[in-house]
């Protein structure tokens, strides 16, 4: 049997990856949603806020918990499949990585377990600034990623010595421009997550009448901060999409679904690509200029297309083509529910229109969707390379590797994850759907960290 | 590869490493002992027991292992990406069973599946313990390292040598565990875990003895120096001895500090003796603790804020946990 460890180790990557990036996405808005309402419960000292609050605290450790075991999988990753990529690029990435895993580990060691344990032991203002310090650790950890991951899209700040990527400038690497846009990108994606989910719980139980109180909460805010928030999102990915212009031609061309050089470019909505022949079936297209203004802001530009760029260098075409248009199609169902919602609101019929509410439940997917299709846009629209221009992927896969150690280690994670997250996601979908009121106090087991999966299998 | 000095940051790492190694294998190393002693009885009051001794500490002494590798990434990026692939199952088995074990912590008073969990908790634990000294051992046989990355194959841990310190290190950690429960715990318990104290003490004797017979044995592939060198570095496995004869002594006394506290400093002195075998190289006995480290600015970027900020910190942190849950198992542990 002939297995190709670097297929393999593809695979396990982009297994281990898509299923932790769940977890951190969620959990960053649920942190910073968190604080927010224990901030509102501080000012207005309605009750009501505090048992949103302690709900959704128990989703949040839960979700925690799966995110830190499912990083700490991700950490080992590096070395063990990919260490060309962490011997080359190490004294770069190694100091970034280590970096998160320091602050994550302040993070739980301090002010979540005063989120937990706290809140009868310390004063009301140390707990809400115990909740934004948790908020601003997951902020500052995923900041961590998105550096080491932005130098990967563009490596900038750094020399090559003897074949390893040495760091000359780390301000540049921590603080330059593809940074300064794909972060703010991530943190809003994460708040647009949590705040689809707190929309649909909150439509959820409205719609059934179990916990209307703490549904409206949870509807009329959720609504509120995706209304306002989706609209900068949709700027920043726009940012985004304009790096990858600069930089990555041959990704843009994928994305866009350009064949040839074209001045001004048109723009394709939607289509089925065919590579072999390269050019597009079934295209519905917007003519030139849109394309140009798209992309470069010019009604003249001119756009690269395939053609001009080797084959050996393109991405596999069809995933980020697709990916892309899942994403923005996630963003615009967004913008369209968080809107009409809003405009329910104002004509005061959000809580009687039970088709929108059934809408509004059955949009919870949609930011996790997003953000997987985002991600997956990003880093295999990135391919050939691991390090954009610098090293190529199938050149920085572990050598001592055989395909069936990358077999045995892949097949152990899918059934060990299976397992486990099973009893995990089902435990978080009782919490939901049990309801604030449902809730016994003072549950959350000890320092919970990994574990805070207590009561997972009753 | 010509041996470059370390400079004083990478001694800096390499201390940091060295640190967190020990105290994990110290603070980690007793609940995953217990977590092995567990397995060997079905009394549900001593297992519950056993849980609550530990329960406040694991998952803090767990992150003593992301210390170790976010260090090591950060500061020898090299060792790192050679020490991953000569471990790769092993790695693997370590972070499967810690994901199991930890579970179990909390699955365990789920109703129903009791039974699986705490077998997970037993397996878990002794898998951890197993693949840790079995990288002891190969490392004492030496990694080839070929072009800045691992040069042998997938099984090198499961030799003779590395089987024997895998032994080792279970049973090692099972001591420690027991020597924990007693200085935890009060009359049923501590009884028991009193009674096994003398048998592991001996167990973990005999099996260090034959590894030394088979590390000698194996010497043929071995460059490294094993205190021919050194002569003074004798003093750490002095100590060792010692320490467990001490063990002995306690047990015939009962005195419930000194299990523990003893078999701390055996593996405080058994990790030193490696450390003089070892030194100056970081993968034994191909790269050194200079060649492996990172560039300056790499090292220097990690000292101003991991180094000065975040490592007082953790040290802080595992001092109030251990502070805070001090003394005999009260009820409303965990």
């Amino acid at each position: 049997m002939d297995l190709d460890p670097l297929l393999l180790s593809r695979i396990q990557f982009a297994f281990v990856i898509s299923f932790h990036i769940i977890f951190p996405s969620f959990t960053i808005g649920l942190a910073a949603w968190l604080a927010t309402i224990e901030g509102m419960r501080l000012a207005t000292g309605k009750p009501i806020y505090r048992r949103v609050f302690d709900f959704w605290l128990k989703v949040f450790a839960l979700s925690f918990g799966m995110g830190v075991v499912t990083g700490i999988v991700m950490a080992f990753q590096f070395g063990t499949n990919w260490s060309v990529l962490a011997e080359r690029s190490g004294p770069i990435q190694g100091p970034l990585l280590g970096y998160e895993g320091f602050t994550a580990f302040i993070l739980e060691a301090t002010f979540f377990g005063v989120m937990l344990l706290g809140r009868d032991r310390v004063p009301p203002w140390f707990y809400f600034f115990s909740c934004c310090m948790v908020s601003l650790g997951t902020m500052f950890s995923s900041f961590w990623i998105l550096c080491n991951n932005s130098w990967m899209q563009v490596p900038l700040g750094h020399t090559v010595v003897d074949g390893k990527m040495v760091p000359e400038d780390w301000w540049a690497i921590t603080t330059g421009p593809i940074v300064r846009v794909r972060w703010p990108h991530m943190l809003f994606a994460a708040f647009l997550t949590t705040g689809m989910s707190v929309i649909a719980t909150g439509a959820w139980y409205v719609r059934r009448g179990t916990y209307p109180a703490e549904g409206r909460v949870m509807l009329h805010w959720g609504l509120g901060l995706v209304a306002v928030i989706i609209p900068v999102q949709l700027v920043f990915g726009h940012l985004t999409g304009g790096y990858v212009v600069k930089y990555q031609p041959s990704k843009i061309a994928a994305i866009e679904g350009r064949w040839h050089n074209e001045k001004p470019a048109s723009e394709v909505l939607i289509a089925w690509p065919d590579v072999e022949n390269r050019r597009n079936l079934f295209a519905i297209t917007l003519p030139p200029p849109w394309g140009s203004m798209i992309d470069s802001g010019s009604t003249t530009a001119e756009e690269v297309g395939l053609d001009s760029i080797p084959p050996e260098n393109w991405p596999p075409m069809r995933i980020p083509f697709f990916t892309f248009r899942i994403m923005v199609g996630m963003g615009v169902i967004i913008l369209a529910v968080s809107w009409f919602g809003v405009w329910l609101r104002w004509r005061g019929r959000l809580e009687t229109t039970h088709w929108f509410l059934w809408i509004a439940f059955l949009s919870f997917p949609t930011g996790f969707v997003a953000v997987l299709a985002g991600w997956f846009t990003a880093e295999v629209g990135r391919q050939p390379w691991v390090v954009y221009g610098l090293l190529r992927t199938k050149d920085a896969v572990t050598p001592s590797l055989t395909g069936g150690d990358v077999l045995f280690s892949l097949i152990a994670y899918i059934v060990v994850y299976a397992v486990i997250y099973s009893s995990g996601f089902y435990y978080i979908y009782r919490v939901l759907r049990d309801g604030p009121a449902a809730e016994v106090r003072g549950a959350l087991p000890g320092p919970a960290r990994a574990t805070a999966l207590r009561g997972g299998g009753e | 590869m010509s041996a470059i000095e370390p400079s004083g940051l990478a001694l800096f790492w390499a201390a940091v490493i060295a640190f967190a190694i020990l105290v994990y294998v110290i603070l980690d190393g007793f609940d995953l002992g217990v977590g092995i002693l567990f397995g060997t009885t079905r009394d549900a009051a001593l297992r519950d027991e056993m849980m609550g001794a530990i329960s406040p500490f694991w998952d803090g002494n767990e992150t003593w292992l992301v210390i170790v590798a976010a260090s090591l990434f950060g500061a020898f990026p090299m060792a790192y990406a050679v020490f991953l692939p000569a471990f790769y199952i092993p790695a693997l088995l370590l972070l499967l069973a810690l994901i199991f074990r930890g579970v179990a912590f909390e699955f365990r008073y789920g109703a129903g599946g009791r039974a699986v969990w705490d077998w997970g908790f037993f397996i878990g634990s002794t898998v951890a313990a197993f693949v840790q000294g079995a990288a002891v051992g190969a490392m004492i046989r030496g990694i080839p390292v070929a072009n800045g990355q691992y040069a042998g194959g997938p099984f090198e841990w499961l030799r003779p040598l590395p089987v024997l310190t895998g032994i080792g290190l279970v049973l090692g950690y099972a001591l420690l565990g027991a020597g924990w429960l007693i200085m935890k715990s009060e009359g049923a318990l501590r009884d028991w875990a009193w009674r096994r104290i003398s048998r592991l003490a001996v167990a973990v004797l005999v099996v260090l003895a034959i590894a030394i017979i088979a590390a000698f044995i194996a010497r043929a592939r071995m460059t490294g120096n094993l205190f021919l060198d050194r002569p003074w570095g004798l003093i750490f496995p002095v100590i060792g001895l010692l320490a467990i004869y001490g063990v002995f002594v306690a047990a015939r006394r009962r005195r419930d500090a000194w299990p523990f506290t003893l078999t701390a400093v055996f593996f405080i002195a058994a990790f030193l003796s490696l450390a003089v075998m070892f030194w100056p190289y970081m993968i034994p006995y191909s790269v050194t603790v200079g060649n492996a480290a990172a560039p300056e600015k790499s090292l220097s970027f990690l000292f101003w804020g991991a180094g000065i900020f975040v490592l007082p910190v953790i040290v802080i942190y595992t001092f109030v946990v251990y502070w805070v849950f001090r003394g005999k198992l009260r009820k409303g542990y965990g």
